[in-house]
């Protein structure tokens, strides 16, 4: 292989592709500097309060889980647990069944898309249908979404209005309004026959049992309003202490994750509809899922577990931005993929253990996130990890010659020295291939080697 | 493997998992002032922010009932649901080329330009109308129609998040909206009216 397997995936994607990935990232990550930074007096300390709040949870799950599952059992909740993706998606067959129920209209959760949970229901007879408009066009696709919170960044009206063609949603109109109104009319009909909505859960607070869902387009409002039985798969991360800390958390999520102050639509459910209330489930489930967690919280990558899926870090990052998200293989894509997605692998790891090196360690996905996790620092300690694991490393440069002339000073000294010939040489002449290709865009700085040592011998120290 | 097998496994992993932490993170002492946009508020009174503020979210906030009325005519919105409690004192302005029910029928779902329900509050800062189930007649009858009024009573126009928050009380499904139901799944193009109301109103009575 010439090239690590995501560097490969980034040299072969479509120009179309490449060009709406990257406007669509930046583009959110612009807007949301400016509302965060604008409107709070002090933005970062926002940041590290929600992260010590949300790693506070995550050191203490063994305490609010207990306590939360007692809370949604007073409230009138059907709790089960699932250690395992598959454990999730038989607990939601098995409720259906118990139902009589064959349809299902689905609101965005990404735990369910690490279950994969609308193909396993449709491999049993079920309908599953997502709601979302970008996991509708993915669904009606056969693809998958390749970022967490703007599913088909990577597709062009032309190919979405192509789809809807093939899918009898109406002649080949790509004109954005046309196409959402098409999905409108048409599920709008969907979540009125369906027997069973289903959804994640973005907070879940451990004091009043509340679950807060958050979306734009009103489809969980839908689900929740339209159909009989509410079905929540939450990873047992979702926990925060008191409903004090939502406030917190949704000044934040917006922001971070569609530079907006707060989603058009936050849900906060505890329980079955009221009695009075017409409309909605009469019965609510849910479903905490492990699926690889506990395994997370057992490293020394714990933090990433304090993740709110805002998607912010995926917009920030330079290489997530040329690859895309389909290029990490995962349900989680970007940098809280390149450290989540290994470790969900469990024993296979190693499968994996090429996303920690796609990053270059700039730092802007740390910067970035509402929860302050240290993502580089995580990176580092999974590519050691796999180094530990001698996990192979195809495509990665070596880096013997280097290593021998670092650790050994005078070698080091001569070749800074040495070095000083390519200054003389005509470079964009020499026959190596890597460094052509670079040189076809940039030209290479000046040999300077052996000036930082000149410095620090003769500089004065600060207390002159 | 059953629920409760799944579940003694969870949380002895759990339990495992954290064992070897000699210390655990404490929960940090802060307060929610931190993330109020206090400089916007200033000493302005809720409605005047409110108003401001649910126009920059595209909605829209309206005093009078005939000013709505006039709105609905002019974009032929006659034919709509309206909660049986708030009737009685809307019906006055509304004229006869209106058709307004007051029992919501699903099977209609396409017949409803508009839908008139009660909100529990609104929320200055972000634009925000609060919906319960106490107080909203019908879930769908808030959702379904392009347009949808909310009729919010000046006095519990709440300041911030944190106020809201504070005041969510023991109602089983609270759901804050702000601004018309939206997208931007296609190339990050702005698109209203995706499952919910392409209009959002506030007539502040
Ligand atoms: S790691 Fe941080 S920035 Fe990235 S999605 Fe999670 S919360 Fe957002």
């Amino acid at each position: 292989m010439r090239f690590q397997q995501i560097d490969q995936f980034a040299a072969e994607l479509k120009a179309d592709t490449r060009a709406a990935v990257y406007d669509g990232s930046k583009k959110g990550h612009e807007k949301r500097t400016k509302l965060l930074f604008d409107e709070f007096p002090d933005a970062n300390r926002l940041r590290q309060i929600a992260g010590e709040v949300k790693q506070h949870v995550v050191e203490n799950l063994d305490t609010y889980l207990p306590q939360v599952e007692a809370k949604l059992k007073a409230n009138g909740v059907i709790v089960h647990w699932a250690a395992t993706a598959e454990a999730a998606n038989q607990a939601v067959l098995g409720i259906m069944r118990a139902r009589g129920a064959t349809k299902m209209v689905k609101a965005k959760t990404m735990v369910s898309e690490e279950t994969e949970l609308a193909h396993f229901l449709e491999k049993h007879g079920m309908e599953a249908l997502e709601t979302d408009l970008g996991e509708f066009i993915v669904q009606i696709d056969g693809d998958h979404p390749s970022h967490i919170v703007k599913p088909i960044i990577h597709k062009n009206r032309r190919e979405i209005a192509t789809s809807f063609e093939q899918n009898g949603l109406g002649a080949y109109n790509d004109d954005p309004q046309t196409i959402t109104r098409r999905a409108r009319n048409f599920l709008r009909h969907k979540y009125l026959e369906a027997d069973v909505g289903l959804t994640g859960a973005n907070f879940v607070s451990a004091e009043s049992g509340r679950l807060v869902l958050v979306t734009n387009e009103g489809n969980s409002r839908f689900c929740l309003a339209a159909t009989k039985c509410h079905i929540a798969m939450v990873g047992i991360e979702k926990i925060v202490p008191r409903d004090y800390d939502l406030a917190l958390f949704l000044n934040l999520l917006a922001r971070s994750g569609t530079a907006q102050e707060l989603t058009v639509y936050t849900e906060f459910i505890s329980g079955p509809k009221s009695p009075t209330q017409p409309d909605g489930p009469e019965e609510m489930h849910v479903i905490f899922v492990d699926n690889g967690r506990t395994e997370v919280l057992a490293s020394d990558c714990r933090d990433i577990l304090r993740c709110i899926r805002c998607g912010a870090c995926l917009n920030v990052c330079p290489v997530y931005r040329q690859a895309s998200g389909h290029a990490y293989r995962s349900v989680y894509p970007g940098p809280v993929g390149a450290v989540l997605s290994p470790l969900l692998m469990k024993e296979k790891f190693p499968q994996k253990a090429d996303l920690p090196k796609a990053s270059t360690l700039c730092g802007a996905c740390h910067e970035v996130c509402p929860v302050n996790i240290p993502i580089p620092d995580l990176l580092l300690r999974l590519r050691n990890r796999a180094k530990e694991e001698n996990v192979p490393s195809p495509g990665t440069p070596p880096m013997g010659a280097w290593a021998l002339l670092a650790s050994q000073p005078t070698a080091w000294k001569a070749s800074l020295f040495g070095g000083k010939i390519i200054n003389y040489l005509p470079t964009k002449l020499l026959p190596i291939p890597a460094l052509r290709a670079w040189e076809a865009k940039r030209s290479l700085p000046e040999w300077r080697g052996g000036e930082f040592r000149r410095w620090l011998k003769t500089r004065k120290s600060r207390a002159d | 493997m059953s629920s409760a097998d799944d579940r003694e496994s969870i949380l002895s992993r759990v339990r495992g998992a954290l064992a070897p932490l000699h210390e655990r993170a404490a929960m940090p002492d802060y307060t929610t002032e931190i993330s109020v946009m206090r400089a916007m508020m200033g000493s302005r009174d809720a409605l005047t922010v409110f108003t401001e503020r649910i126009a920059l979210v595209n909605g829209l906030a309206l005093t009078d009932p005939a000013a709505l009325v006039a709105r609905l005519r002019e974009n032929q919105w006659l034919c709509g649901y309206c909660d049986p409690a708030l009737w009685p004192s809307l019906a006055p302005y509304f004229g006869a080329d209106f058709k307004v029910d007051t029992a919501y029928d699903r099977k209609r779902v396409d017949d409803y330009a508009f839908g008139i329900t009660r909100a529990a509050a609104a929320i200055a800062e972000t634009g925000t109308i609060v919906l319960n189930d106490a107080t909203t007649s019908r879930r769908l009858a808030a959702l379904t129609p392009w347009v949808h009024i909310a009729v919010v009573e000046r006095a519990r126009i709440f300041a911030d998040l944190p106020e809201a928050v504070a005041a969510l009380g023991p109602d089983s499904n609270v759901i804050w909206v702000t601004g018309p139901s939206k997208t931007a799944d296609v190339e990050g193009i702005l698109i209203e009216g995706v499952h919910g109301p392409g209009i959002q109103i506030a007539l502040v009575v």
